[in-house]
């Protein structure tokens, strides 16, 4: 597998509204590794959602260069970008997006239906695979308005898994939960990047969510702020730890 | 992505909204069992008609006289006599596709049975008319070759003749009728054939050797009519040429004049009469058309419904690897087997109406292979045409504003 997973280069992305041309990107460039827990912060305005689009490989950059796992973007029609982000990306979304009234394993199973190689039963096994690790195997046939906010984001972060994707990219992935939930969200987090070594990219406007990612990349006005190394990455797991003690019946077994 | 796949997120999509499927097929349903039904009807009463006229005599080739132009003048076709006892024998002869031939001439007359008496017409044939009309016995038996070469005094009775002249149901065989006062042997009696498609009762008649009625009823060396028929019914159509050729044969009428003779067979009659229930066929099967398109227009509405309802599910299977031609698919094929599981339950519908119909209305009726194909067919189509432009709209969404779609 190449080292290097993401390599943006001068890349610019424009918009046209009406006479105006608006920059959401203005000549950004950094490189992500593999085996990264980067985080992409930004206020509103900022460009990270653009960003995130264009890594998610959703829209493409007006100029400059962007290259997936040595595969070079910019070039690709739709149809190819569609393969791209079947192969190499796992999205998780901060609404979950789960398919309503389909059980949990078909959500999963999902990705692997527009993928050619897998049989049925590999599509059964794998994403059993990935339920079990999200720690949901209890809840396989359940469906979404059966499960907690938190086991729904878990569905969908098994269902980005499934496909051995190269990069997790998460949009405001704890945006819709408590903040007990977060943390057990962001200590999934942390154990898939630590212990199977995915590279994750966490995009969000939160400044707390930084704090267990080991790289910050700030953007302002369309332009790279800042891009540092965390030092001193917060555990999940402690955070979760200390918080008061929960109703036992509360307590999501894990 | 494998059909398979497909088919199954098809199958899942439709699963999720069973009630709403189900009122859209509706249409598809009510159109479907409408032109099953309507069909049935329409070709029922087109095969009962074909068989009524069957009934008629299988295969029947009638042959008459026609005007001819005489010296610049064209005689009426009752006073042509043109019909001989040569013909007959030519086309025994000489015709491969007939497989009976007889002339026929009647006179009309009263009939009397000591006190009864009954105005009827004798009608003169040899034996092998009854074949070439399909008209069996119900006692007695037909007159034999000999009794046509002495003119034996002998004859069949109608069941509208054996009536009137029998009110008291006695047995008729072997009595004797006198008919315009020759005294006439009762040797068979004739099956009840109804009236004609013209209304005409086909009862009242009494049928003589033809040699009888030309020597000792109305003395003539013509007929009037040749009664034929073709080996089956196929061969009807060569058996017409075949005729026109021999006669004007034994007519030797030269090239370029025309025929002194017409030849008929049933299947134009056949045609002429339906091709009225052929319209009714076309009329009932336009009607059951329209209500196809405004099923599919129920698919299509739907269908727009669900993409836009769906725009979400649409951009996040974008975003995990769905290519347009995926959403494309996904989309068609729903509708497709929205309309092809409506096709499927019309067709079982509208064989269940048209058994109702025949068991309750006694109706008859007629279910065609065609009509079930065509169904399915214009049921696909349907599925294929109204779904496309939903579909299309789904797979030209852009994912970014189809995963933020509220």
């Amino acid at each position: 597998m190449n080292n290097q997973i993401v390599v943006i280069k001068n890349l610019k992305r424009e918009f046209r509204m009406g006479a105006e041309t608006v920059r959401a990107l203005n000549d950004v460039s950094f490189v992500i590794n593999a085996g990264e827990f980067v985080t992409i912060m930004g206020s509103s305005g900022s460009g990270k959602t653009t960003m995130l689009n264009i890594l998610g490989c959703l829209d493409r950059p007006s100029s400059g260069e962007y290259i997936l796992d040595g595969v070079q973007v910019s070039k690709l029609s739709k149809s190819e970008l569609a393969v791209l982000r079947n192969n190499k990306i796992g999205f998780v979304f901060q609404s979950y997006n789960l398919l309503p009234r389909t059980s949990a394993i078909e959500n999963v199973e999902l990705p692997m239906l527009y993928n050619k190689k897998y049989s049925a039963k590999e599509r059964r096994e794998k994403a059993l695979t990935a339920l079990a690790a999200v720690k949901l195997s209890q809840r396989v046939n359940h469906l979404p308005n059966q499960m907690s906010g938190g086991q729904q984001q878990r569905v969908a972060i098994a269902r980005a898994l499934v496909n051995d994707p190269v990069m997790i990219l998460a949009d405001e992935a704890t945006g819709n939960l408590d903040t007990r939930t977060s943390y057990e969200i962001m200590m999934l987090m942390q154990e898939l990047n630590t212990d199977h070594g995915k590279t994750i990219v966490f995009v969000t406007h939160e400044p707390d969510i930084a704090l267990f990612s080991k790289r910050t990349i700030t953007l302002k006005d369309g332009k790279l702020l800042k891009d540092e190394i965390n030092n001193h990455v917060q555990s999940a797991r402690k955070m979760l730890e200390s918080l008061p003690a929960l109703d036992e019946s509360l307590n999501v077994k894990s | 992505m494998t059909l398979t796949n497909l088919l199954r997120i098809a199958w899942r999509a439709i699963n999720r909204n069973r009630m709403r499927t189900l009122l859209t097929m509706l249409g598809i349903i009510i159109g479907v069992a409408a032109v099953i039904a309507m069909t049935a009807i329409g070709e029922g009463s087109k095969q009962s008609i074909q068989t009524q006229i069957a009934g008629m005599g299988s295969n029947m080739i009638v042959i008459r006289p026609s005007s001819n132009v005489t010296a610049g003048a064209r005689l009426d076709n009752s006073t042509v006599q043109s019909l001989t006892e040569q013909d007959v024998i030519a086309l025994q002869k000489e015709a491969q596709f007939l497989n009976g031939v007889s002339g026929s001439v009647s006179a009309r007359g009263q009939a009397i049975n000591g006190a009864n008496n009954w105005t009827t017409s004798m009608q003169g044939v040899s034996p092998v008319y009854m074949q070439i009309r399909g008209w069996p016995l119900t006692d007695g038996n037909v007159f034999t070759d000999q009794d046509m070469a002495l003119a034996n005094k002998v004859c069949l009775i109608g069941q509208t003749v054996l009536k009137n002249l029998f009110p008291n149901a006695d047995y008729a065989i072997g009595k004797t009728i006198r008919f315009k006062n020759i005294p006439f042997r009762i040797i068979g009696v004739l099956s009840a054939k109804g009236e004609n498609t013209f209304g005409q009762d086909q009862d009242d008649v009494i049928l003589a050797p033809e040699t009888t009625v030309m020597k000792r009823i109305s003395p003539t060396t013509y007929y009037q009519t040749i009664f034929a028929s073709a080996v089956d019914e196929n061969s009807t159509d060569k058996a017409a040429n075949e005729i026109e050729n021999i006669m004007r044969d034994s007519h030797k009428l030269k090239k370029g004049t025309d025929d002194d003779f017409t030849v008929r067979t049933q299947a134009e009659l056949i045609n002429s009469l339906s091709s009225t229930s052929q319209i009714l066929t076309i009329l009932l099967t336009v009607i059951a058309g329209i209500s196809l398109l405004v099923g599919g227009i129920g698919i299509m509405n739907i269908m727009y419904v669900s993409v836009t309802e769906r725009t979400k599910e649409i951009g996040l299977r974008m975003s995990i690897g769905a290519r347009g031609i995926d959403i494309l698919l996904q989309f068609l094929i729903e509708s497709v087997l929205i309309s092809i599981t409506g096709g499927i339950i019309g067709v079982l519908l509208g064989l269940i109406a048209t058994q109702l119909v025949t068991y309750f209305i006694h109706w008859p009726t007629l279910v065609t292979h065609f009509s079930v194909v065509v169904s399915f067919l214009v049921c696909f189509i349907t599925g294929v045409f109204f779904g496309y432009y939903p579909a299309l709209k789904a797979s030209r969404l852009d994912p970014i504003e189809a995963l933020h779609y509220e």
